[in-house]
C-alpha cells in the first residue's frame, strides 16, 4: 500500500515537472533538478529492495534516515541556489532601473530642447516673413509646433 | 587602466557634478540644491530620487537640479551608482557626493574637490581638525577601527571613512562603476576598500558637519551596537575581495 502511494507521488512530481516545462515556462536549468528527483523517487519505489541495499552499502542503519539526509542536503542546495539567483536578478533589476532613470532624464532634456527649438522656429516664421515670396516651409513648421505635444511618461 | 597618471590630474576648467541621493527629503532638498547652485561655481546638481513618495523630485527640479528618478528604492549605494553612470555618460570630470539633508555644508564642496588635485578620491572628513562632530559608544569604536584598518590599506591617514561627503575624478568614477554595491555600507566602506585595492589614491579634507535640517538622528545604543557588527562584517567582506575585475567599456 505504501509503495503504491510513493509510486503515485513520484509520478505526480515527474508529471508536474513535464507539465510546467512544456507550457508554463519553467526554465530548463531548474527542471533538470526536479526531473532528477522525480526519476530517483520513481526508481526507489519501483524497485522495493533498492533503498535497503543502498542503505546497507553506504553503512547507514535505518533506510529512512538516508532518505531524510539526502532530502535535507538537496533542499539546502536548492535554497542556496535560489538565493544566488535572486541576487543576480536584483542586480539586473538595479541595472535596468539605472538605465530607465538615465533614459528618462535624457528624454526630458531632449523634449525641452526640441520644444525650445520648434517654438523658436515658429517665432521666426511669424516675425520675419519674406516680403516678396512667403516661404512655404514656415507655416508647415508652425503647424508642426502646434500639433506636437511632448509625451510625458505615465507615472 | 589605460590613462596616464600624471602629477596634475585636475585642471581648473573641469565639469563638476554634485550628486545628491535623496529619499523622501521634502523638508530640505530644495534648500540644499539652492545652496549648492548659490555657490556660483557652475556646478551641475544631480538629485538621484531613490523612489521618493513625497514630491522630492519635483521640489529638486524646481530648485534647479537635474533629477534622476529611480523607479523604486535602491538605497544610497544604488542611487549613487546611478549618479556615477549618469556622470560617466555625460562626460563629467569630477563628481561630489553630498547629503540631501543639509548635513554637509555646501561651502565645503570646493575644498573637498580641491583634494582631487593630489588624489582620485577625496573624503570630506568630520573628525579631521575642523568641526565638532562627536559620536560615542560602539559607533565610535566602529568608526575608529574602520578608520585605522582602511588607513593602513590606503597608506595615508584617514579619520572618517564612513563619511558620505566625497569627491572623485574620472578614474574613481570608472572604478565605482565596476564596484559599488547597493548593500548596507557598500557605498562607503566596500566601494572605498576595493577602489584603494584597484589603485585609486585617497586623501581627506576636514569639513564641518551641520545639524540635520530635517529628520531624526539616531543615538540608540542598541542601534550603534548593530552598526558595529554590520560595519565589521562589511569591512571583512570588502577585505576578501580582490581588485575589481575589469569590465568592458560597453558594459558601463
Amino acid at each position: 500500500m505504501e509503495s503504491i502511494a510513493a509510486l503515485i507521488f513520484s509520478l505526480l512530481v515527474l508529471g508536474s515537472v513535464v507539465f510546467l516545462l512544456r507550457g508554463k515556462g519553467l526554465r530548463e536549468k531548474y527542471a533538470f533538478l526536479w526531473l532528477f528527483v522525480g526519476i530517483a523517487c520513481l526508481v526507489l519505489t519501483a524497485i522495493p529492495g533498492m533503498l535497503r541495499s543502498v542503505t546497507s552499502l553506504i553503512g547507514v542503519q535505518v533506510p529512512s534516515n538516508l532518505l531524510f539526509a539526502m532530502g535535507i542536503i538537496f533542499l539546502t542546495g536548492v535554497a542556496l541556489h535560489l538565493s544566488w539567483e535572486v541576487s543576480v536578478l536584483e542586480e539586473e533589476a538595479r541595472t535596468l532601473s539605472e538605465e530607465a532613470a538615465i533614459g528618462r532624464v535624457r528624454l526630458e532634456e531632449l523634449e525641452r530642447k526640441v520644444e525650445a527649438l520648434s517654438s523658436a522656429v515658429g517665432e521666426a516664421g511669424r516675425t520675419a516673413p519674406s516680403p516678396t515670396a512667403p516661404s512655404p516651409t514656415a507655416p508647415a513648421a508652425r503647424t508642426a509646433t502646434a500639433d506636437w505635444q511632448p509625451q510625458r511618461p505615465a507615472d | 587602466m589605460t590613462e596616464v597618471r600624471s602629477k596634475v590630474r585636475f585642471p581648473a576648467a573641469t565639469k563638476v557634478l554634485v550628486i545628491m541621493p535623496a529619499w523622501n527629503e521634502r523638508a530640505c532638498i530644495g534648500n540644499t540644491v539652492r545652496e549648492v547652485i548659490g555657490l556660483g561655481r557652475n556646478y551641475d546638481v544631480l538629485v538621484v530620487d531613490d523612489g521618493s513618495e513625497d514630491g522630492t523630485p519635483e521640489l529638486a527640479e524646481a530648485a534647479g537640479a537635474h533629477v534622476l528618478r529611480l523607479p523604486f528604492n535602491l538605497g544610497v549605494g544604488g542611487a549613487m551608482r546611478a549618479g556615477f553612470k549618469y556622470a560617466h555618460r555625460m562626460g563629467y570630470d569630477a563628481v561630489v557626493q553630498v547629503d540631501a539633508d543639509g548635513q554637509h555644508d555646501p561651502k565645503d564642496i570646493p575644498a573637498v574637490i580641491a583634494g582631487l588635485e593630489h588624489s582620485d578620491i577625496s573624503i570630506g572628513a568630520r573628525f579631521a581638525d575642523k568641526g565638532q562632530y562627536t559620536v560615542s559608544g560602539p559607533r565610535k569604536w566602529a568608526m575608529r577601527l574602520l578608520a585605522a584598518v582602511i588607513s593602513r590599506i590606503a597608506r595615508t591617514e584617514l579619520t572618517d571613512v564612513t563619511s558620505g561627503f566625497r569627491a572623485g575624478n574620472v578614474r574613481a568614477i570608472k572604478q565605482y562603476l565596476k564596484h559599488y554595491p547597493a548593500e548596507y555600507l557598500g557605498d562607503t566602506i566596500d566601494s572605498l576598500v576595493v577602489a584603494i585595492r584597484s589603485g585609486c589614491v585617497v586623501s581627506q579634507t576636514g569639513v564641518e558637519m551641520r545639524p540635520r535640517q530635517g529628520g531624526q538622528p539616531s543615538h540608540n545604543p542598541a542601534k550603534s551596537a548593530i552598526y558595529l557588527v554590520r560595519s565589521m562584517l562589511a569591512l571583512l567582506f570588502a577585505m576578501t575581495r580582490g581588485k575589481a575585475r575589469t569590465t568592458h567599456e560597453s558594459d558601463i
